[in-house]
């Protein structure tokens, strides 16, 4: 009876103590848990990937511990677009795993359904993409390492009308980003001298673009103005823009970076050639620091042509959490944490950037690069200028 | 004047890819009673086998072509044996949930293998040129696919409707116990007309592949397209393929050139009001 006792219960007795002695030293070293949320399988798998290969960068190179506090990353996948499961899982997060911050994010109405449960969670967000500038108003709570598409888009106004094409006909895919640039892109363009002849939203299926090139040609611009997901849309739309002429013909092609993601340039490859886009982050940006980072991001990846802008997010993105880390020595204080960063500025793989005070959205240089082939014969964007400091232009009014 | 001609020339070659890929989903569907949803992934197949050949092996487009219709038999064969046969008296349901498990796994597949990324399949250069119309210029290779369409559209009708095999394949098809009593061996016939509709669809995703870029997802994101195709023109019948492509890639390419604020709108009425006019499709067959 007693051994039958004993059995049964001295392996649970060694267990709980054993797990009394892990809990004691787990709470010397202290782990903070950083929550990411972000789409780790299905049609955006490539992008969540750069999330994970630019955290994963971060702590390569920086050790997996800050100021004495070991960081933990929990993954949690978010395949599509999906505000309900985006709230389960951030809740998910805070309530069961205990994150202290929370990380990542690829689409913005996630990002919104997320936003309402930092405050009573008591726990910061730092977007590493979603991108639409009313992010930022919807809880102090958010830092943003990304971009946001009127950031990107209003410099090509600019570099537009310097290289005389002025008379433009945008395209856009008919969803919220897509709507976004347009409107910025007009704003920038008629800013800065130009004008939108003709404004076409097409269905972000499509990807049969012939038609669109013909009312391009019949509308006699000068320049066109393009916003499609990257993929098959944008594989279709530049190749139909060269296979028709139009290219030959002299017209010329500008878009926001997004277009011509890195891992999406060998596809496009001669059909993008000189294609000119404006972003924040080039995987070919010549410095020190950001061949480092490449170095370490490919390794996180597994293969050298994966890389792309996410990942310099969430590389940024882990910086600020370390950040916020050191300044509340460890302990949950979500507001504290976000105080902290404003105003941080630092070098970034991108270049100089800076969080601002006011938005909590990323203050950066924005590049105006050329699709060409680099010295090794691989397809880059290459930058050929680039206007320091801008700041989100959606939100400074 | 010159604007309806080019965008009735940009209507044929779109509705030719269409046709080419679609046809052997007409085929299974129609003459086999087999709802294939695993069609566009065959087509994918085809696609990433050219691409592989062409761009990475550098062994050219036609050879790629030939590799790509050999490599996705080899690879559908099997599963004709495995899987397919079992499902071929079953209800539609149970073959819709078999072949659209075949889907996701392809694409699971091809998403490990070959990752997420667009992949191309180079043109020769005399494909890739433009080639001068009087009105406009055109890529080779939309002259290419427009021949292409006919010559499938010819050589299938001629296939099934003026060959010894095509009189087994209707006879297996018309009363299978009967034809099987008369010597058929309806098998064989079966997995013929299988294999020679999985070709069809490695042949349309080669060469539709520029306007229907290869991707992991290419097997879900085109097969709304590929099934309204077919029931628009009545699954079986190949002049009835070939008049749904032709109305519906013009009715979408002029859409898309007029009103492209309105979307898929007009191609999804045309398809509701020849479904409503038609019900089994401009010239399908009572059952």
């Amino acid at each position: 009876m007693t051994k039958g006792f004993l059995n049964r219960w001295l392996p649970a007795g060694a267990l709980a103590l054993a797990g009394a002695l892990t809990l004691g030293a787990s709470a010397m070293a202290d782990t903070i848990k950083v929550g990411i949320i972000g789409p780790f399988s299905g049609p955006f798998a490539l992008q969540g990937k750069n999330f994970q290969a630019g955290a994963e960068a971060w702590l390569a190179q920086n050790g997996k511990s800050v100021a004495g506090h070991d960081i933990e990353l929990v993954y949690r996948d978010l395949p599509t677009a999906n505000p309900q499961q985006a709230r389960a899982l951030a809740q998910e997060l805070i309530v069961r795993d205990k994150v202290q911050y929370l990380g990542g994010v690829y689409f913005t109405p996630d990002a919104m359904a997320i936003t309402p449960l930092l405050k009573q969670g008591n726990v910061p967000l730092v977007i590493f993409n979603a991108a639409t500038s009313a992010i930022m108003t919807s809880s102090p709570l958010v830092v943003r390492t990304s971009f946001t598409l009127s950031q990107t888009t209003t410099p090509l106004g600019k570099a537009a009308v310097e290289r005389g094409v002025k008379k433009f006909v945008s395209i856009v895919s008919d969803y919220g980003p897509g709507v976004d640039a347009e409107g910025a892109f007009k704003k920038a363009i008629e800013a800065a001298g130009g004008e939108v002849k003709e404004a076409i939203r097409i269905p972000l299926n499509t990807t049969e673009f012939s038609p669109i090139m013909q009312r391009i040609r019949d509308a006699g611009a000068e320049g066109v103005f393009a916003f499609l997901p990257s993929g098959p849309p944008t594989l279709g739309f530049v190749k139909a823009f060269s296979d028709t002429g139009l290219k030959k013909a002299g017209v010329k092609l500008f878009a926001p970076g997004d277009l011509t993601q890195e891992s999406d340039l060998p596809a496009l490859g001669e059909a993008a050639a000189g294609l000119i886009t404006s972003f924040h982050y080039a995987v070919s940006h010549e410095s020190e620091i950001n061949k480092r980072f490449v170095a370490a991001g490919e390794k996180a990846i597994g293969a050298p042509d994966l890389l792309s802008f996410p990942a310099v997010g969430a590389y940024d993105g882990l910086f600020v959490i370390s950040k916020m880390i050191a300044a509340t020595a460890g302990k949950q204080d979500a507001e504290k944490a976000v105080e902290a960063v404003k105003g941080l500025g630092w070098e970034s793989p991108r270049g100089p950037v800076k969080i601002d005070p006011e938005t909590r959205h990323i203050t950066q240089t924005i590049y105006l690069r050329e699709v060409a082939k680099d010295a090794q014969g691989r397809w880059i964007n290459k930058e050929i200028a680039s206007v320091p400091e801008q700041k989100d232009s959606g939100l400074t009014k | 004047m010159q604007t309806a001609l080019s965008i009735a020339v940009d209507a044929l070659a779109y509705g030719m890819a269409l046709f080419i890929i679609c046809i052997g989903l007409s085929l299974t569907m129609g003459l086999m009673r087999v709802v294939n949803l695993a069609h566009g992934a065959f087509a994918m197949i085809g696609g990433y086998i050219a691409s592989y050949a062409a761009r990475d092996l550098g062994l050219g487009y036609a050879f790629g072509i030939v590799l790509a219709m050999i490599g996705t038999v080899l690879i559908a064969v099997p599963l004709e044996r495995l899987l397919y046969r079992r499902i071929y008296d079953r209800s539609e349901l149970s073959q819709v949930l078999m072949t659209i498990g075949i889907t996701f796994c392809v694409i699971g597949i091809t998403n490990y293998f070959f990752g997420p990324t667009l992949k191309t399949i180079p043109l020769p250069a005399e494909l890739a040129r433009s080639v001068d119309l009087g009105f406009r210029g055109i890529a080779g290779h939309r002259l290419f696919v427009i021949a292409s369409g006919l010559v499938v559209a010819g050589g299938l009708w001629f296939l099934i409707e003026r060959t010894g095999f095509g009189i087994h394949l209707r006879a297996a098809v018309e009363n299978a116990p009967m034809a099987r009593a008369l010597g058929i061996r309806t098998e064989i016939i079966y997995a013929a007309s299988f294999a020679l509709a999985i070709g069809l669809a490695a042949f349309g995703g080669v060469v539709g592949a520029e306007f229907l870029p290869i991707e992991p997802y290419y097997a879900l994101r085109y097969m709304v397209t590929f099934l309204v195709v077919v029931s628009v023109g009545g699954a079986g019948s190949i002049p009835g393929a070939l008049a749904a492509c032709l109305l519906l890639g013009a009715i979408d390419v002029t859409a898309r050139y007029l009103v492209p604020d309105f979307g898929n709108f007009f191609f999804y009425l045309a398809v509701i009001l020849v479904v409503c006019a038609f019900p089994r499709g401009l010239m399908g067959r009572a059952q």
